[in-house]
């Protein structure tokens, strides 16, 4: 049904569109961003930014149909043969992930623009929107690319540009200059990590292509080269992802930074580089036994559980809003890697899927905390109080993206856990079901800790801190949390688009149906 | 558009619903605003009565609102046990829509709009509870039930209400997270659906040792239900506005815990495979430890409301304790219970309401000698407190006769005991309140003694006269009930 509407739509788009979309989905926000450089006023960047967003979203739902028509494509640069030259593959898992990316690129800039134009300088602001579509063209093309290296190039592509985007938030608080600077420091070492990793697979199997990469391991097997490879591989990803403990740069870039590049990096960075993490054990490793088992069970579901019950009692603490989001996103991190490391198609696809919903509810969150920041100055959990009646439609959406958040029924949230759970008992991990429930319960408090105070409280200070007499929410930044707030809702009534994704991409990584 | 009963099951939601948007359309004119609660409440009550109708009739009226992820669905399924709860829900709401305007105008209470929003959608949640077809529907019913009606308990505003409030949120939202869900997903998973079937869903797919587990996570997860030690709540609840006290907290909310509590015995594990189970015993051990311990608690109380939310944990495991006897009749009392003490307790607590609001007292040792000045008030609450007793010719004599009379198996004759135990502490904590209102000496006259606003006098005279309505039409409500436990429920 919803590929013959695909095929539809496709067969309406000029044919060059069709074939090279794969390659302009990176190309385009990727030269724009000097563009927009160049166009040096801020208001006029941005519009160029919101054309070449649009686009790339655009793009990444003409490959969602493709994908839906063939079920996955190779794009081969150049017409060079697969080992030669650079290919990107585009499945499932490739498609979701893109989607992600695309969608809440496109959603934070539109939301950020008020916030942009009072939070940064007016001769900054081109560079900003620069860099966000470099950051933006890198995360994509980590997405897209079929090749390990190119991966690395990407990965460093996006690193480098958030690293500006996060040390713009210097003209609001100093401190984002020192989160950036840590962020850079491990963020580096993440790279240099996964970047020795890849020259040590080279070394081995003298090819850098991911397809040729598992095809040459199969061959040869493996050896303590592979092993130590594959060690700093996961390791780097590790970094990049905030998989706990390696999460400390991850608190300060999304709490200092400019409220835009927060919602941007909270809804998209650790997507995708927990999306490379997969593919690079799934799918590249993918030789069996020795790569998988230990680490999946010893190391990464360890870690996930301390990362969703640890970092769910940090935020539990926390009184600044945007470092309480981000532990929260960290325990959320957890539930995702739990999913990975039950090692089968059921739990892949349920931790993906919480991937999923988790740019939905913690992009809106962030938005609204950008829109409360931005009419009332809201930075800290008491400034909260009384927003609940001054800005009803915003609390509203920030409540119900909160719910989903906990995991209650009638929100998106509760779906990826509930496949959580199923796929842990079927795994027979109890303690893991143990750990959802436990996460899911302190969520209710750090979650009901800001509900609370915005509509139960009611002080006159919260008022006088207006910068205006009767601020009100911009309509430009309140469309898109709207948008994902009554996204949060749908997709608990019909998740099959995020789940028929992550079913099959589960399915293509590791064989057999998932339920 | 002919009125059907699958039309009805989606009106149970839409009606209440509507009265919400009525509500916030009209908060500018609080007649008229007023005016959406009650008529809402009035074609509830008539679509409710056509539904009951049709039930009794053999209807078994079933909707699938919407499949959801993971093979479960949102379906809207009702039964004689549902048509009761829903039936009980809507008639009391009515009577106590009239008595929350006498209480919150009479009080001048602030806020009002959103108080009368939160009520139709909590009202609509309980709707969503009773008719459920399935667990998993009823789970989703039962969690906004707890959310809508937390603006309620936290009405006041001040600290001890937001501190009440947030106990409150976090013990039902955490035992309904933490042990509740995982049992509706452990039973999707091991009986592939949760669907409420005649003669219990798990009976036969799982063995006695994992449906002791199961079934100790049901009873400890229905939060609502009270049972010690997940009752801390209920007490904390008392903040809210007596109207929400009387109505959430003798009716919808707590009705929404055992009610869940029946349909899990009856038609989640089926009577017989849950007498057979080890855990229900020693539940129903602990369900007896709540009846006893609880009104002893409540005889220690003098703030009249907290006795009388003690006193309700105490009725409520009556209803938890039946469901884990789950011999036929021990569940027929404890289902007819659900009816009988919601309308006993919700005369007590609108009396303590008006009390309130004439006089600004809440403790029982400053009551003595205001039954001449307060006498209807005051002969509803001794009627009430009567049926809470279980004496006849009042309505809680029945129950308790039932609930007795199923017991006595030579196991379970110890809990006869817990029950008369509890009635007597039950003489012994409700009816000094009464007897020296009437009877004590008044410290001082007012010269001219406040009297409550007719609107919260007249609602606790027509439920206190609904117990003795009930008692005498026992015979028809006990014939649309008994198929439920005798045939196996549903044809």
């Amino acid at each position: 049904m919803s590929a013959l509407i695909a095929s539809d739509i496709l067969s309406l788009l000029p044919a060059w569109v069709l074939m090279h979309a794969a390659a302009l989905l990176v190309v385009t926000p990727l030269l724009s961003g000097p563009i927009a450089l160049i166009l040096s006023r801020g208001r006029l960047a941005w519009v160029w930014a919101l054309g070449i967003s649009a686009i790339t979203f655009a793009l990444s739902l003409v490959l969602y149909a493709q994908v839906l028509e063939h079920g996955s494509i190779m794009y081969v640069f150049g017409n060079w043969a697969p080992p030669v030259g650079i290919t990107y593959n585009i499945d499932a898992l490739n498609v979701l992930v893109l989607l992600i990316v695309a969608g809440m690129g496109l959603l934070s800039l539109i939301n950020g623009l008020p916030s942009v134009m009072q939070e940064i300088e007016p001769k900054d602001q081109a560079p900003f929107f620069a860099a966000y579509m470099l950051c933006l063209a890198g995360l994509m093309g980590v997405a897209i690319t079929g090749d390990a290296f190119n991966v690395f190039v990407f990965l460093e592509i996006s690193s480098i540009s958030t690293y500006i985007l996060v040390a713009m938030g210097a003209s609001k608080d100093r401190r984002a200059l020192t989160s950036s600077f840590n962020y850079l420091i491990l963020g580096t070492i993440g790279a240099t990590f996964f970047v020795i990793g890849l020259g040590l697979v080279y070394m081995a199997t003298g090819t850098l292509n991911m397809a040729d990469i598992t095809v040459q391991l199969r061959e040869n097997g493996d050896s303590r080269v592979i092993r130590a490879a594959f060690a700093f591989i996961v390791i780097g990803l590790g970094l990049k992802t905030a998989m706990f403990p390696l999460h400390t740069w991850l608190p300060g870039a999304y709490s200092y930074s400019p409220t835009m590049v927060g919602t941007f990096l909270a809804s998209t960075a650790t997507k995708v580089a927990f999306y490379a993490m997969v593919r690079f054990i799934f799918g590249v490793f993918s030789t069996g036994e020795p790569f998988d088992g230990a680490l999946l069970e010893l190391v990464l579901a360890p870690m996930a559980v301390a990362a969703m019950i640890i970092c769910s009692v940090q935020a539990l603490y926390q009184m600044d809003l945007r470092k309480l989001l981000a532990y929260s996103s960290v325990a959320q991190l957890g539930y995702m890697l739990l999913g990975l490391s039950m090692g089968t198609a059921a739990g892949l696809s349920a931790g993906l899927l919480h991937m999923f919903n988790h740019a939905l509810m913690k992009g809106a969150l962030f938005m609204g905390l950008g829109i409360f920041g931005l009419c009332y100055g809201v930075r800290r959990v008491p400034d909260l109080a009384g927003l609940g009646k001054t800005m009803p439609v915003t609390a509203a959406a920030f409540t119900v993206s909160g719910l989903s958040l906990i995991g209650m029924p009638l929100t998106a949230g509760f779906v990826s856990k509930y496949y959580l759970i199923i796929a842990a008992l079927e795994r027979g991990w109890w303690w893991a079901v143990a750990a959802i429930l436990a996460s899911s319960v302190l969520a209710i408090f750090y979650v009901w800790k800001m509900v609370e105070m915005m509509y139960l409280r009611e002080t006159p200070r919260a008022k006088s801190r207006a910068k205006k007499a009767h601020p009100k929410a911009p309509l430009l930044a309140l469309i898109p949390l709207l948008i994902l707030a009554m996204a949060n809702v749908w997709f608990f009534f019909d998740a099959s688009l995020p789940k028929g994704l992550t079913d099959a991409a589960a399915a293509a990584l590791l064989g057999g149906g998932a339920s | 558009m002919n009125w059907t009963p699958e039309l009805g099951l989606i009106l149970l939601l839409a009606i209440p619903l509507g009265g919400s948007v009525g509500v916030i359309a009209l908060s500018r004119w609080p007649n008229l605003r007023e005016a959406a609660t009650l008529i809402a409440g009035a074609l509830l009550l008539a679509n409710v009565t056509a539904l009951v109708l049709a039930v009794d009739g053999g209807a078994r009226p079933s909707t699938t609102l919407m499949q959801v992820a993971g093979g479960m669905a949102l379906n809207f399924t009702l039964e004689p046990l549902g048509a009761v709860f829903a039936a009980l829900a809507s008639a009391l709401w009515l009577i106590n829509s009239l008595y929350s305007i006498g209480y919150m105008r009479g009080n001048k209470a602030k806020d009002q709009t959103r108080f009368y929003l939160s009520f139709t959608v909590a009202i609509a949640a309980a709707m969503g509870v009773a008719a459920s077809g399935n667990m998993f529907t009823l789970f989703v019913f039962y969690e906004a039930l707890t959310l809508s009606t937390y603006p309620l308990v936290a009405h006041n505003g001040d600290e001890k209400a937001r501190r009440g409030a947030r106990i409150y949120l976090s013990i039902l939202m955490g035992t309904s997270i933490g042990l509740f869900l995982p049992a509706v997903i452990a039973t999707q998973v091991m009986a592939g659906s949760t669907d409420f079937l005649p003669g219990g869903l798990l009976a036969g797919n799982i063995t006695p040792v994992m449906g002791s587990i199961l079934l100790v996570l049901y009873v400890f997860g229905i939060g609502k239900a009270a049972i010690m030690p997940v009752q801390n709540w209920l007490p904390n609840a008392m903040v809210a506005p007596t109207p929400v006290s009387a109505f959430l907290h003798a009716v919808a909310v707590v009705k929404a815990g055992v009610f869940t509590m029946l349909k899990m015995s009856v038609y989640i594990f089926g009577l017989d495979f849950m007498r057979t189970l080890p855990a229900s015993h020693w539940l129903a051990w602990i369900a007896a430890i709540s009846i006893v311990l609880a009104s002893l608690i409540a005889l220690s109380k003098d703030n009249l409301k907290e006795r009388l939310a003690y006193s309700t944990i105490s009725q409520l495991s009556y209803i938890t304790l039946g469901a884990m006897i789950a011999t036929p009749l021990a569940a027929l009392g404890a289902a007819l219970h659900i009816i009988m003490h919601a309308w006993g307790k919700i005369t007590l607590f609108m009396c303590a309401g008006a009390i309130y609001t004439a006089r600004h007292i809440t403790n029982v040792s400053q009551l003595k000698g205001l039954g001449k000045s307060m006498p209807w008030v005051f002969g509803a609450f001794m009627v009430g407190s009567f049926s809470i007793i279980g004496l006849p010719p009042l309505a809680g004599a029945w129950s308790k006769l039932l609930l007795m009379m199923g017991s006595t198996d030579p196991i379970n004759r110890v809990f006869i005991g817990a029950l008369i135990i509890s009635s007597l502490l039950n003489v012994a904590y409700l009816l000094p309140i009464p007897v020296n209102a009437f009877f004590g000496k008044a410290p001082d006259k007012p010269a001219k003694p406040p009297t409550a606003p007719r609107l919260t006098v007249i609602p606790p005279l027509i439920t206190a006269a609904g117990t003795i309505v009930l008692f005498f039409t026992i015979g028809p409500i006990l014939d649309f009930l008994r198929p439920v436990f005798e045939s196996g429920g549903m044809p």
